[in-house]
C-alpha cells in the first residue's frame, strides 16, 4: 500500500523558532526521506507564496493566497510504502510537525494496493 | 476469520463490493472455519466429546467457536474497534460481524434507519479495505491503548441497552456476551474481566431500575426492591472482582463501586474511597461528580456541593441533577427547582425526563 502523508503546520510555527533549531527541524525532514518505505515527498513554499484559481461565471478567476482564513496550512508530503495503516500511522508519528501542533493526514494512495 | 479477511480484501476490488460486506465476511470466515473442522479428524472427534458433554446443542457450538478460532477473533474485534474507525462504526461493525446481528436491528437499536446503518457499515468496510487497516492483534506495546478502544465499544454498546430499554434491550444481554468472549481470549488482561464485572452488577439491577405501567420510571437505587435483582449475577461479578488482586484499571474499579452499591447497607465512605482512586486514574470530572454523590451520603450534601460547584461539566445533565439533589436536601428549594429544569433540558432518555419533572413538581 501507498500512503501520502500529508503535513499541515499551524502558521507561524516555524516563524517563532531561532535559525538554529530552524536547521535542526529541517534536517529531521530530510532524514525521514531516507527511511526504508519512503518513495518520495516536498515540502511547499510559504502559504503567502500561493495563488488560487477558481471559476467564477465560467471564466477563471485567478486571486492571491488561499480563499480563507485556515488554521492549519498544508506544508508538504512523504509517500511513503507500507504494509497497512498501522505501519503507515506509525511513520507518520515521527513527523516533527506534530510537536509543533499541526496535524498529518495519512491517505492511501488510489490503486496502490500491493499484491 | 483471517484468511475470510484475506479472501474479501482480495475480491472486492475485482468484483466490486458486496452488498452486505460484514455479513459476507463473516459467512465466508464461518464456511472457512466449518471446512478446517471437517479436515482435521482429531478435532471432530473432540468435538463430538464437547457436543455429548454440553448441555445442550447450542452450547457446544458456542464452546467450539472459542475454542478452535480463537486468535481470529480476537483480530476480527481490534479490527472492528480500530481507532481509525468513527466510534459509532467501531460499534456497528462490532454488532454486525463480530456479534453476528443484522443491520436493521442494529439500526433500530440506535434509532436510525437501515439505510443509514448499511451506508455506515459499507463505509467502514470500505475504509478497512482501501486504508489497508491491519486484520491483526495490535502489538504489546500498544496493545494497552487499542484494548481500550475495544472495552470502551463494548460498554457504550452495554449502556446504549441499559439506558434505552425496549428497542435496544437485548443490546445489554450481547455486550456481556462480547465482554465474556473477550475477557476468554485475553486471559491475562484484568480489564475485560473487570468489564464484566460491572456489566453483570448494572445488568442485575436492570429490572428494579424502572417502574410504573409502562416501565418508563425511574427508581432510585436506595428504593429499588432488592428483591428483583439478579442475585447470582451479583454472585458471579463479585467472584471475577476477588480474584483479580494485582492490578486496579478503571474498569474494575468501577465495578468494585457497583459492588458496594448493591450492598445493604452501602459503605459509602469506602465507594468515596474508590471514586477517589478512579479519578486520580482517569482525570475524569465526571468520575468526580459520581465521587461527590458518595461523599454526600458519608458527610453530608454540603460537602459534596462545594466539590460539585468545582466541576465545569455545565453541558452534562447529570451534573444539573446532581447539584439539584443536593441544594434539595439543603432546603434550598428554589436553586434546587431551577437546577432540576436545566437538567430536564438535557435529558437523553424519557424515564430520566420523567424523574425530574416529578422532582420539580414536589419541590
Amino acid at each position: 500500500m501507498q500512503y501520502a502523508l500529508l503535513i499541515y503546520s499551524k502558521p507561524g510555527t516555524l516563524d517563532a523558532l531561532g535559525p538554529a533549531e530552524r536547521e535542526a527541524l529541517s534536517a529531521e525532514y530530510y532524514a525521514l526521506r531516507d527511511e526504508p518505505g519512503m518513495l518520495g515527498g516536498a515540502a511547499l513554499q510559504p502559504v503567502t507564496t500561493a495563488t488560487t484559481i477558481r471559476l467564477a461565471d465560467g471564466k477563471p478567476l485567478v486571486t492571491d493566497g488561499p480563499f480563507a482564513d485556515t488554521k492549519e496550512v498544508f506544508g508538504g508530503y512523504y509517500l511513503y510504502e507500507a504494509d497497512d495503516l498501522d505501519q503507515a500511522t506509525e511513520m507518520a508519528a515521527r513527523i516533527p510537525v506534530l510537536r509543533l501542533g499541526g496535524t498529518v493526514e495519512i491517505r492511501p494512495l488510489m490503486g496502490k494496493a500491493s499484491s | 476469520m483471517a484468511e475470510a479477511f484475506a479472501i474479501a480484501a482480495g475480491r472486492w476490488p475485482a468484483e466490486g463490493m458486496p452488498a452486505s460486506p460484514a455479513a459476507w465476511l463473516v459467512t465466508t470466515a464461518r464456511h472457512r472455519a466449518i471446512d478446517r473442522l471437517r479436515r482435521d479428524r482429531v478435532l471432530a472427534a473432540k468435538l463430538r466429546l464437547l457436543a455429548a458433554t454440553a448441555p445442550d446443542g447450542a452450547e457446544a457450538e458456542a464452546e467450539v467457536d472459542q475454542t478452535e478460532i480463537p486468535d481470529e477473533r480476537l483480530e476480527l474485534i481490534f479490527t472492528c474497534c480500530h481507532p481509525a474507525l468513527a466510534a459509532e462504526a467501531q460499534v456497528a461493525l462490532t454488532l454486525r460481524a463480530v456479534a453476528g446481528l443484522g443491520t436493521e436491528e442494529i439500526a433500530s437499536s440506535f434509532l436510525v434507519s437501515a439505510e443509514t446503518m448499511k451506508r455506515r457499515l459499507t463505509r467502514a468496510k470500505t475504509k478497512i479495505r482501501d486504508a489497508a487497516i491491519p486484520f491483526s492483534v495490535p502489538s504489546a506495546d500498544r496493545l494497552p491503548e487499542r484494548l481500550a478502544v475495544v472495552l470502551a465499544v463494548i460498554y457504550l454498546i452495554f449502556n446504549q441497552g441499559y439506558s434505552a430499554p425496549g428497542q435496544a434491550g437485548h443490546l445489554a444481554t450481547e455486550a456481556i456476551r462480547l465482554g465474556r468472549v473477550l475477557a476468554a481470549l485475553l486471559p491475562d488482561e484484568p480489564e475485560p474481566r473487570g468489564l464484566v464485572a460491572l456489566m453483570l452488577l448494572h445488568d442485575a439491577r436492570r429490572q428494579a431500575r424502572l417502574s410504573g405501567p409502562d416501565g418508563q420510571d425511574l427508581v432510585l437505587l436506595a428504593d429499588q426492591d432488592r428483591s428483583r435483582w439478579d442475585g447470582r449475577q451479583i454472585a458471579e461479578a463479585r467472584e471475577i472482582i476477588e480474584r483479580i488482586v494485582d492490578t486496579r484499571g478503571p474498569y474494575l474499579i468501577q465495578a468494585a463501586i457497583a459492588s458496594l452499591q448493591a450492598a445493604d447497607p452501602v459503605d459509602w465512605r469506602q465507594v468515596a474511597a474508590l471514586y477517589a482512586e478512579l479519578a486520580e486514574l482517569t482525570g475524569s470530572p465526571v468520575v468526580r461528580l459520581n465521587g461527590a454523590v458518595a461523599i454526600a451520603e458519608a458527610d453530608g450534601p454540603a460537602k459534596a456541593l462545594a466539590i460539585v460547584d468545582r466541576l465545569d461539566l455545565a453541558g452534562y445533565p447529570y451534573w444539573h441533577s446532581t447539584r439539584a439533589e443536593l441544594l434539595r436536601r439543603l432546603g434550598r428549594a428554589d436553586e434546587a427547582r431551577a437546577a432540576f429544569r436545566d437538567a430536564l433540558a438535557l435529558a437523553g432518555t424519557e424515564p430520566e425526563r420523567r424523574f425530574l419533572r416529578r422532582r420539580i413538581a414536589e419541590g
